[in-house]
């Protein structure tokens, strides 16, 4: 019975969201395959970029709120690209490695300054994001054209500088994901992008068994221990933050060929966002996440999004209500985690004290 | 390289100062291959410099090195960092743990020394990815643990242990250093039960014998009696005893521990009036101090008394203070005359003119960022709504910044603090000159009662003999009961009508500072845990 | 000498006189960029009245060690509730705002309360969890927003009929009820007199209330909370009544910025309220525990005078409007230097 109510005191988060979506699911009125395409679609599109959160939360970095730093690097990549007018799979295998150089730049910045943050990591990979989005403003609007030549008037907007609000990769439409595809009843099955994901799990999975993935996970539970034991704090936490960015990359450049377009000044924020919602979903919390958390908070949360709007409508009979319910949801889930990781961290303190004294009460009897 | 006729270490003339202040003092020790040294002294005797200075703890060099030299297996060495030490074949065991707690056992024993097995991926991106071989890091850790003598289980996670396997975690992990000469336990059998100290001392035996020479800092004697073959013994910084263990006993080491010419110390007390009435009285008594744990006080302070409150660090007797005050976590009964104080409430003991100077200065004791009339004039203010002016009808209190600055000026002027405004920064301030305004914070509350917690801490002889005086004055003019928790039992004794030392989170027992130094130690590692 | 100066000039920050600078720099290039300066300076004259409560309403919280109140959207739902109902109750004129100003109160309140009591249970956790705490609260209003049976047509979509409007345009109720008051010209700057006066008469009220007993209180709780709990403090009920102080200027702080703006604006407009504000006290000089009224004076001025200076100055000389580059850039750049700055921490 005890090991029940430990089991979903730990699991809250994950069940209710089972619950809410086990309600909403029938009042929306989708077909099962319908429902299950669009999953499958989501959980193809997100599931690599919430793999990149992976490593920081094992270097005990928190929730890298900068991996909106690597979607910037993927976007970058991808706009030029497309002006390259490369097509097809070798433009995002060109997009992926383009993203790198851009990735480890912008990831050895946050590193750096996060060494410079410690114990307020999160609020400081976000305050980067938001200040990294200005810089990234400044590139794509002022220099795009100007600085670094862009010829398509596509991408380029009427004024004959920046880059237009949303950029399209119509050629490339699921080029990736309609490779080695099939279907099965109706559900479409995109084999080649599942493949570069459970690749992705592989990654993660084997390095957890490196050398460098020890030492960040020795650093992740205490950075004093790690330091006397002789690792290098500060360079493998950059290491970390360099991985994930150049990951979050990858993940944005696979997110676009998906959604084959994407708003220029605005994706990268809602996919980060997007991202640690779900990843926290899964039942992910802020010093501890795994592969499965990924998966289960992709199905669960992006359930919850495709029949968030049709429910509320038929609830409320105002199409914005679901629209402002998701948003709404994802962020009252990444709260309610921050909530109960820094409760959690109160309460083991305080354990301490309960011991003492019935040790004395043992005593006296 | 290894000259094997010289012995494994020789430390000659050592010297070290802290800022001016004389710590150790010409410290000669020498130790053979599988020697078994004991070494032991008070707090505040020097052991613990000298063990970070053998060690290469960065904070030595940071705080202007050390004077004498060092020779390790026949070679004069000067050891930057620890890694410089653990690279000879020093390895040491510290009071903390140094674990990860996430960790298994295993992981730990072999944290950053992992076996690795190359790959083609860390062929081209360098060592680092390397995947660790767990087979052989099983391997090792189980040798390491063989070695050891004591069975831990090497797959169980930190967090999941107890206690005292955490410890053996930690010497496991020093002996599966092949090239160890050298471990310094500190203190290790603190945390460890009967049986599992005795395990480790049937370990330290059988490292001995296999030629790993062990350094044994402890305050329990039996067990320096029971395993070493030479005894140390340090006080103020000197050696005062360097025997063979055959040589002495327990008796005598007490004695050179504590020891000193018990004929000098001025005590200027009366002795405590036995018929006077109980101001407090505290009943079983239990508070959660990390690192310094009160299991089960019982004691009554007399009125009008200077009360002692010594032993060893560690043993709870800060914790008690810190208890009644509310600073952490406590249970169990104070009545202050005739009424029960609330525990877990600074704001009840303050209201019932108890005042409390902490021994965390900088921590509890100051708002370091702001002025000193700030400081003194904050407690006072907020408990008995001094050097406040009432406007309109009492409904505004506004601060009386005239009177507060009247008031700071009294007490720098009082306790001769050195500042250079009373607007000063308390930052700004030495440590001396932060304690007295401590002081001057509880004295301005006029209180009836004061624990003054280790009030001498880590200033200057000037000071603190004005410190002592000031809170002597506060008993004998003022009528003050005061409580003086300490470390330093002549300075307790000094100052003191009567002194309890705590050992183990208990009172061992009550004594008039009269007594010799001899018995108080005795009390002092009477329960030590 | 020497000395001297360069006290003065680490007293008031190398950042700090590298932002004044660029400034005077851009204030310079306005004449040949085509701007009168005099228009410059009354555009930030009136900038600074809007915002300043909104900075304003930091200073509290951070005095109690809350940090910055990255919390802003949430307290500013408060204010708005206040307009929306005081609009809907049939309030018209400056009574509207009087009434708008009334009604946010309770919530304000409200709001500080359950906020207070949250922040209590997680410190050291303030700032990210307050972030998300204003975000969740604002996507919350939203729906609120929507549903909430409010009925005048002013306010509410004309052609559903229910549902508030996205902007409100206050022409007709307070509009510049106190930046019109006793306005008047010198060398060509506008100054809004009545809401200078208005931040002035609560800015002075928070200087009072930081010298009383309970304002000396919640300073001692910000520099070391230790310290104040061995006073006898009772931290909790500190910070609590700290967060409802923030709370009720940030509301009434919202109230005064849209009788300068004109338009009231719901939905998600104040998810990005809270970063100008905290930037705003950082310019000044705040730390994260750290801040006072000349703190919030000076941020406030040398903010919005970076933010509508330099786009105008840049837009009229190469024809570029980067004013919300501008912004998000100097904005974070700010907090960012402030977040890694190294702290004293009062207790390991």
């Amino acid at each position: 019975m005890k090991n029940i109510i430990e089991f979903l005191k730990k699991n809250i988060v994950p069940i209710m969201f089972i619950i809410i979506c086990s309600i909403c699911v029938p009042i929306s009125g989708f077909s099962v395959t319908y429902m299950i395409n669009e999953v499958m679609t989501r959980l193809t599109r997100n599931a690599f970029l919430i793999l990149s959160l992976l490593i920081p939360i094992m270097a005990g970095m928190g929730l890298n709120f900068g991996m909106t730093l690597g979607a910037m690097a993927g976007e970058i990549a991808i706009v030029l690209v497309s002006d390259w007018q490369i097509w097809g799979i070798p433009a995002i295998v060109l997009a992926c490695i383009f993203s790198i150089p851009i990735s480890i730049l912008l990831g050895l910045f946050c590193g750096k300054m996060l060494n410079m943050a410690k114990s307020r990591e999160m609020v400081t990979s976000y305050i980067i994001s938001f200040f990294m989005n200005g810089i990234y403003m400044l590139l794509m609007l002022y220099a795009m054209g100007p600085i670094i030549p862009i010829k398509h008037t596509s991408i380029k907007l009427p004024r004959g500088y920046g880059i237009r609000n949303t950029v399209s990769m119509l050629n490339n439409r699921q080029c990736i994901d309609n490779a080695l595809a099939f279907s099965v009843g109706g559900v479409k099955i995109p084999v080649l992008t599942l493949l570069i994901i459970a690749a992705m799990c592989l990654f993660i999975i084997w390095f957890r068994k490196t050398k460098l993935g020890q030492d960040m996970r020795a650093v992740g539970q205490d950075m004093e221990v790690a330091r006397s034991a002789g690792i290098d704090v500060e360079k493998t936490r950059i290491i970390a933050m360099v991985i994930s960015t150049v990951m979050a990359g990858f993940g944005m450049v696979l997110y676009v060929q998906n959604l084959s377009s994407f708003s220029t000044y605005s994706s990268h924020s809602n996919v980060g966002m997007f991202a640690i919602a779900a990843l926290l979903v899964g039942g992910a919390s802020v010093d501890k996440a795994s592969i499965g958390n990924v998966f289960l908070g992709v199905i669960l949360f992006h359930t919850l999004f495709i029949v968030a709007p049709t429910v509320g409508t038929k609830i409320t009979g105002d199409s914005m209500v679901g629209e402002y319910f998701r948003v709404f949801i994802s962020y009252a889930v990444i709260t309610i985690a921050l909530i109960m990781y820094e409760i959690k961290k109160r309460q083991q303190k305080s354990n301490a004290g309960k011991l003492l004294a019935e040790a004395q009460n043992k005593e006296e009897q | 390289m290894a000259n094997n006729n010289a012995p494994l270490l020789e430390m000659k003339n050592i010297q070290k100062s802290f800022y001016g202040n004389q710590v150790l003092n010409d410290i000669n020790i020498t130790l053979n291959e599988g020697d078994v040294l004991g070494l032991c002294g008070e707090n505040g005797a020097g052991k613990t410099t000298l063990m970070k200075i053998l060690f290469g703890m960065e904070e030595i060099a940071e705080t202007g090195g050390y004077g004498g030299e060092i020779c390790f297996n026949g070679e004069k060495v000067d050891f930057k960092s620890p890694f410089d030490a653990l690279n000879a074949g020093i390895g040491m065991v510290h009071q903390e743990f140094s674990l990860i707690p996430g960790f298994t056992a295993t992981e730990n024993i072999l944290l950053n020394r992992e076996p690795l097995k190359r790959n083609v991926i860390s062929e081209v991106f360098g060592d680092r990815l390397n995947t660790l071989n767990y087979n052989e890091m099983t391997g090792r850790a189980e040798n390491a643990i063989e070695k050891m003598g004591f069975k831990i289980d090497p797959k169980m996670v930190i967090a999941d242990m107890p206690v005292g396997h955490k410890q053996f975690t930690e010497i496991a992990r020093e002996l599966s250093k092949e090239n160890l000469r050298l471990l310094i336990l500190d203190e290790p059998t603190a945390v460890l039960t009967e049986s599992e100290a005795d395990a480790l001392l049937q370990s330290i035996k059988s490292m001995s014998e296999r030629g790993v020479a062990v350094i044994f800092v402890t305050h329990r004697l039996e067990e320096i009696m029971t395993v070493c073959n030479k005894v140390v013994v340090m006080r103020d910084g000197l050696v005062v005893m360097d025997t063979r263990a055959e040589d002495t006993d327990v008796k005598k080491i007490t004695k050179a521990m504590v020891g000193r010419d018990v004929e000098s110390v001025d005590n200027k007390s009366v002795g405590t009036d036995e018929t006077a009435e109980t101001i407090m009285s505290i009943k079983n008594l239990w508070v959660d101090m990390p690192g310094e744990t009160v299991r089960n006080v019982s004691l009554d302070v007399k009125k009008g008394e200077i009360l002692g409150i010594g032993g060893l660090a560690g043993q709870g007797k800060l914790g008690v203070p810190n208890g009644i005050m509310g600073l952490y976590e406590a249970g169990g009964t104070v009545v202050f005359k005739g009424n029960e104080i609330p525990l877990n409430s600074p704001r009840k003991c303050l209201d019932s003119n108890i005042a409390f100077v902490s021994e965390d200065r900088r921590g509890v004791g100051l708002l370091l960022d702001e002025t000193l009339e700030w400081n003194i004039a904050f407690p006072a203010m907020q408990i008995q709504n001094k050097f406040l002016k009432k406007l309109f009808g009492g409904l505004i209190k506004w601060r009386d910044e005239k009177a507060i600055k009247e008031v700071t000026d009294k007490y720098i002027d009082e306790l001769q603090i050195k500042c250079t405004s009373s607007k000063q920064k308390a930052k700004e301030l030495s440590g001396g000159n932060q304690q007295k305004i401590c002081l001057a914070k509880s004295f301005a509350l006029e209180p009836e009662f004061l624990f003054a917690s280790e009030p001498t801490r880590g200033i200057d002889v000037g000071a603190k003999s004005l410190v002592l005086e000031a809170l002597r004055k506060l008993n004998k003019e003022k009528g003050v009961t005061v409580v003086v928790i300490s470390s330093e039992l002549e300075e307790l004794r000094g100052v003191c009508d009567r002194i309890a030392i705590v050992s183990g989170g208990e009172v061992a027992g009550i004594l008039p500072a009269s007594k010799s130094s001899e018995e108080f130690g005795q009390l002092m590692v009477s329960k030590v845990i | 000498m020497k000395e001297r100066i360069k006290n003065i000039i680490a007293e008031f920050g190398i950042s700090r006189l590298i932002i004044v600078g660029f400034i005077l720099f851009m204030f310079a290039l306005a004449p040949v960029s085509g701007n009168k300066i005099s228009t410059l300076l009354s555009n930030v004259a009136n900038r600074f009245a809007w915002n300043g409560l909104l900075v304003l309403s930091m200073v509290p919280m951070i005095h109690s060690g809350c940090g910055l109140n990255f919390g802003l959207p949430l307290e500013i739902e408060a204010g708005l509730l206040g307009v929306t109902i005081a609009i809907e109750m049939g309030f018209t004129g400056n009574e509207a705002f009087l009434a708008a100003l009334t009604i946010a109160t309770p919530f304000a309140i409200l709001f500080g309360t359950l906020y207070g009591f949250l922040l209590n249970k997680i410190k050291g956790g303030e700032m990210m969890i307050a972030t998300y705490v204003g975000f969740s609260a604002v996507s919350l209003m939203c729906i609120g927003w929507v549903m909430l049976p409010f009925k005048n047509p002013v306010i509410v979509w004309g052609y559903t009929g229910k549902g508030l409007r996205t902007m409100i345009s206050i022409e007709n109720y307070y509009y510049e009820v106190l930046s019109g008051f006793l306005r008047f010209k010198l060398f060509g700057v506008t100054i809004p007199t009545g809401a200078i006066l208005f931040f002035a008469l609560i800015a002075f009220g928070i200087w009072a209330f930081l010298h009383t007993k309970t304002g000396t209180a919640m300073t001692a709780v910000g520099s070391n909370p230790t310290f104040a709990k061995a006073a006898g403090i009772n931290i909790d009920r500190i910070r609590m009544l700290s967060v409802i102080l923030s709370t009720w200027i940030a509301a009434i702080g919202i109230i005064n910025y849209q009788q300068g703006f004109g338009y009231v604006q719901l939905y998600t407009a104040p998810y990005s309220m809270a970063m100008p504000a905290v930037a705003a006290i950082l310019l000044g000089g705040a730390s994260v525990n750290k801040a006072s009224i000349s703190n919030v004076i000076i941020g406030t001025i040398l903010y919005q005078a970076i933010v509508t200076t330099t786009p105008n100055v840049i837009n009229s000389l190469i024809n570029l409007d980067i004013s919300d580059v501008i912004r998000i850039i100097v904005s974070n750049g700010v907090i960012l230097f402030a977040l890694t700055r190294k702290i004293e921490e009062p207790k390991k």
